[in-house]
C-alpha cells in the first residue's frame, strides 16, 4: 500500500441523533458525514465527493445494495455499527473485494443482560405486576397471579455467538439448565448441543433467540417448533424479527399454544401486532437491547480500532466471513 | 388415618388466617398424618371465641405475617410449645414473649431465597433497563409516533451493595456477578470467605454504589436503616431495590428522594402499609412495583409446605427443627 502522509478518507453516515462516532473519526482520518436526514441523496452525492473514500462506516442500518457500492469506486472496507449484517449485499461486496466489519462484542453484554431481563420479566410477570399495582387493584383485589420459576429452567439457546453465550452464562447463575443450537457444534462449549430447534424446543422451557438472520435462519420459530415447545414455553427474541414467523407467533399466543414472550425485534419495526398489547404474558421493548451509553462508546472504539488495522495492514478486529 | 383405637391424640396447630400459600395449594399445602390443623378462619365462630374453646389443645401455630403472634396470643394458649412461620422474616413473632415461655420458633429457611433473589435481579434490572416504562410505551403505541425510547443503563460493572447477605443475599450476588457487576455488602457480621468487600457502615457502602438491594431482615437495629443519609448518599443515579421488608426503608423520604430526583430509580416488592403503595410514585417510569410477590411461584411455594411440615413433624418427635429460629 503506498505510503500517504494525508489520513485517508473515511465516508461516516448516520442518523443525525446518534453523532457518537464523529468526534473520534474525524480526528484520525479526513472523514465526510452523510446524514440519513439530508436531503441529497447518496447515490448522487457520493460521485461528486466520496470517489476515493476507501472506507465507509455505516451507523443504522443503510441498505448497502451494488448499485450504492457502484458509486464508491475506491472502497475497500465497510465498517457496520451493529452486529446483524442482512442490510448488506454480502455477494456485491465479495465480488468488489471489499472487507466487513461489524461490531463484534461491544453490545453483547448489554443485548444478553436485556434478554435475561426479559425472560425474568415474562416468567415472574414483573411487568404486568407493576401494572396491577399503578391501577389499585392490590388494594381491591389482593395478590396478583402466581408467576412461574425462573431458577433450574430448562433454557435453550438458538445460536451460541458472543451474545448467546454472555446469556447462558448469566443464565448458569440462576441454576438454568443450558442448551443450544447453532450452525454447528461448539467443540469447546459445555452445553448440550441440539442439532435442530425442534428437539431443542421439546427439550426446554424457554427458547432465547441469538443468532443472525440468514435464508436458513428465516421463520426458524414456527408453528412446529412453538407447538413443541409448549402451552407453557417462552419465546425470547433479541435477533431479528424474522427470525420468527410473526403472525404465527401471535396466533399461537392468542390460542395459548406457547405461554409467553419477551420480544425486542419485530418484522416490520416500529409496527407490532396489535393483538400482543392486551396480552400480560407478553413483554415487549422497541429494539433497544444494545442501547446503553457504554454500548455505543464500545461499538465506536471498535470501528475506531478496525479503521487504524486496515489502514495500517493488521488483521481486522472484529471481521465478517463471507461465504 | 388415625385409628378408633389410637390413644395417642394427635398434636394440634392453629392456623388464625389463610397463608398465601394454602389460599393457592389447598389444604394439600401443609397435610399431615402426623398432627391436625385447626382453622379459625374456617370457623363460624368469631376469633376470641374459637381461641377460648380450643386453647388448651393448641400446641403449635403456623403463622403467616398476615397473623401475628403477640404476646396476647400467647397468653391464652397455655400449651403452646413451637411456632412456625410461612416467611423468611419473624419479625411479625414476639420473640422476646417466646422466649421467656421457652417456645421455639421456626421460619421458612431459604424455601424462597431463590425466587426472591430472581425478583431482585428482575426488578433491578428492569429499573436499569427500563423494562417495565417501555413495555408501557410500545403497547400504548408510542413506537412509530414518538421514535426510539431513551438510553438504559449499563449492568456491567456496576457497583451494587447488598444489605443483609444471607440466604436471599448471597443468591442475589452470585447472579449479579455474572452479569459483571462489582459486588459489595453490609451485614450484621463479616462472613468469613466471601469474596465480596465488607462495609459496616451502610451509609458508606451506599456512597460508593450504583445500585443496593435490601435483603436483611426487619428488626429494631434495620428499622429505618435507609434513612435520609443513605439515601442521599446513594445520590441522583443510584438505585434501591427493596424485596424484604418495607419499614426497613424510610418510606417517606425514599417517595421525596424519587420525586425529587435525588435517587435514581427503585424497584419495590414490599412496603410500609401493605397494600397501600405510594400513589405519588405512578407517575414516575423509573420506579417498578412489585405486589409482595418476590416469593410466589409455585415450586417456592410447595417447597414452602414440606419445610412447615417437616419443622412440625420434626418438633414433636423430638427431632431437631430444620430451620430454627429460636
Amino acid at each position: 500500500m503506498a505510503e500517504s502522509s494525508e489520513p485517508p478518507v473515511v465516508l461516516l453516515h448516520r442518523p443525525p441523533s446518534l453523532t457518537f462516532m464523529d468526534e473520534i473519526l474525524t480526528r484520525e482520518f479526513r472523514t465526510l458525514i452523510t446524514d440519513t436526514s439530508s436531503s441529497e441523496s447518496l447515490p448522487s452525492f457520493f460521485p461528486r465527493h466520496a470517489s476515493s473514500a476507501r472506507a465507509f462506516v455505516i451507523s443504522g442500518r443503510l441498505p448497502v445494495t451494488d448499485e450504492l457500492l457502484s458509486h464508491l469506486p475506491s472502497l475497500q472496507i465497510l465498517v457496520c455499527t451493529s452486529v446483524g449484517i442482512d442490510h448488506i449485499d454480502l455477494a456485491a461486496c465479495k465480488r468488489r473485494g471489499i472487507v466487513i466489519t461489524n461490531a463484534g462484542n461491544a453490545f453483547s453484554d448489554d443485548v444478553a443482560d436485556c434478554a435475561v431481563g426479559l425472560l425474568i420479566s415474562v416468567l415472574r410477570r414483573i411487568p404486568a405486576a407493576d401494572r396491577y399495582v399503578r391501577a389499585g387493584n392490590w388494594a381491591k383485589f389482593g395478590d396478583f397471579q402466581l408467576g412461574s420459576k425462573v431458577s433450574g429452567k430448562r433454557v435453550g439457546i438458538v445460536g451460541l455467538g458472543s451474545i448467546g453465550s454472555f446469556v447462558a452464562k448469566r443464565l448458569e447463575s440462576f441454576g438454568c439448565v443450558i442448551s443450544y443450537n447453532s450452525r454447528s457444534q461448539k467443540q469447546s462449549s459445555p452445553y448440550r448441543y441440539y442439532s435442530d430447534i425442534l428437539s431443542l424446543a421439546e427439550n426446554n422451557d424457554v427458547l432465547v433467540l441469538c443468532c443472525s438472520l440468514t435464508d436458513e435462519t428465516h421463520h426458524i420459530v414456527n408453528r412446529e417448533v412453538m407447538e413443541s415447545l409448549g402451552k407453557d414455553g417462552v419465546v425470547i427474541n433479541v435477533g431479528r424479527g424474522k427470525l420468527i414467523d410473526e403472525k404465527e407467533m401471535v396466533k399461537c399466543l392468542v390460542e395459548g399454544v406457547i405461554g409467553g414472550a419477551g420480544l425486542d425485534v419485530f418484522e416490520n419495526e416500529p409496527a407490532v401486532p396489535e393483538e400482543l398489547f392486551g396480552l400480560d404474558n407478553v413483554v415487549l421493548s422497541p429494539h433497544f437491547a444494545v442501547a446503553t451509553p457504554g454500548s455505543l462508546d464500545n461499538v465506536a472504539q471498535i470501528a475506531l480500532a478496525n479503521l487504524k488495522a486496515f489502514f495500517s495492514n493488521r488483521p481486522l478486529l472484529s471481521p465478517v466471513q463471507l461465504d | 388415618m388415625a385409628t378408633s383405637s389410637s390413644t395417642e391424640k394427635l398434636p394440634r396447630v392453629l392456623i388464625v388466617k389463610r397463608p398465601d400459600a394454602m389460599a393457592v395449594l389447598g389444604d394439600g399445602f401443609v397435610a399431615s398424618t402426623k398432627f391436625e390443623i385447626l382453622k379459625a378462619f374456617e370457623s363460624p365462630l368469631p376469633l376470641p371465641e374459637f381461641l377460648a374453646y380450643h386453647s388448651d389443645s393448641i400446641s403449635a401455630i403456623i403463622a403467616p405475617v398476615a397473623a401475628p403472634v403477640t404476646a396476647d396470643l400467647i397468653r391464652i394458649l397455655p400449651n403452646l410449645r413451637l411456632v412456625v412461620t410461612t416467611s423468611a422474616g419473624v419479625d411479625h413473632v414476639d420473640l422476646v414473649e417466646c422466649r421467656r415461655r421457652g417456645i421455639s420458633v421456626a421460619n421458612a429457611g431459604s424455601s424462597f431465597s431463590e425466587d426472591v433473589a430472581d425478583t431482585a435481579v428482575g426488578l433491578l434490572i428492569d429499573v436499569f433497563r427500563r423494562i417495565s416504562a417501555a413495555n408501557r410505551f410500545v403497547k400504548q403505541r408510542f413506537w412509530p409516533v414518538k421514535g426510539d425510547y431513551p438510553l438504559g443503563s449499563k449492568l456491567g460493572r456496576k457497583r451494587i451493595g447488598i444489605v443483609g447477605l444471607g440466604s436471599i443475599g448471597s443468591k442475589v450476588a452470585t447472579r449479579l456477578e455474572a452479569f459483571g457487576c462489582q459486588i459489595s455488602y453490609s451485614s450484621r457480621n463479616r462472613k468469613p470467605c466471601v469474596p465480596y468487600h465488607y462495609y459496616m457502615d451502610i451509609e458508606e457502602m451506599a456512597a460508593t454504589s450504583d445500585a443496593l438491594i435490601i435483603c436483611c431482615e426487619l428488626n429494631e437495629k434495620t428499622l429505618r436503616l435507609i434513612n435520609k443519609d443513605v439515601l442521599s448518599a446513594l445520590g441522583k443515579r443510584g438505585v434501591i431495590v427493596n424485596v424484604a421488608r418495607g419499614a426497613i426503608i424510610d418510606e417517606e423520604e425514599m417517595v421525596r428522594c424519587l420525586r425529587e430526583g435525588e435517587i435514581g430509580g427503585a424497584g419495590l416488592d414490599v412496603f410500609e402499609d401493605e397494600p397501600n403503595v405510594p400513589k405519588e410514585l405512578f407517575e414516575l417510569d423509573n420506579v417498578v412495583f412489585s405486589p409482595h410477590s418476590a416469593f410466589m411461584t409455585l415450586e417456592g411455594l410447595e417447597e414452602l409446605g414440606k419445610v412447615v411440615v417437616g419443622n412440625i413433624e420434626a418438633f414433636f418427635s423430638n427431632k431437631p427443627l430444620l430451620t430454627p429460629v429460636l
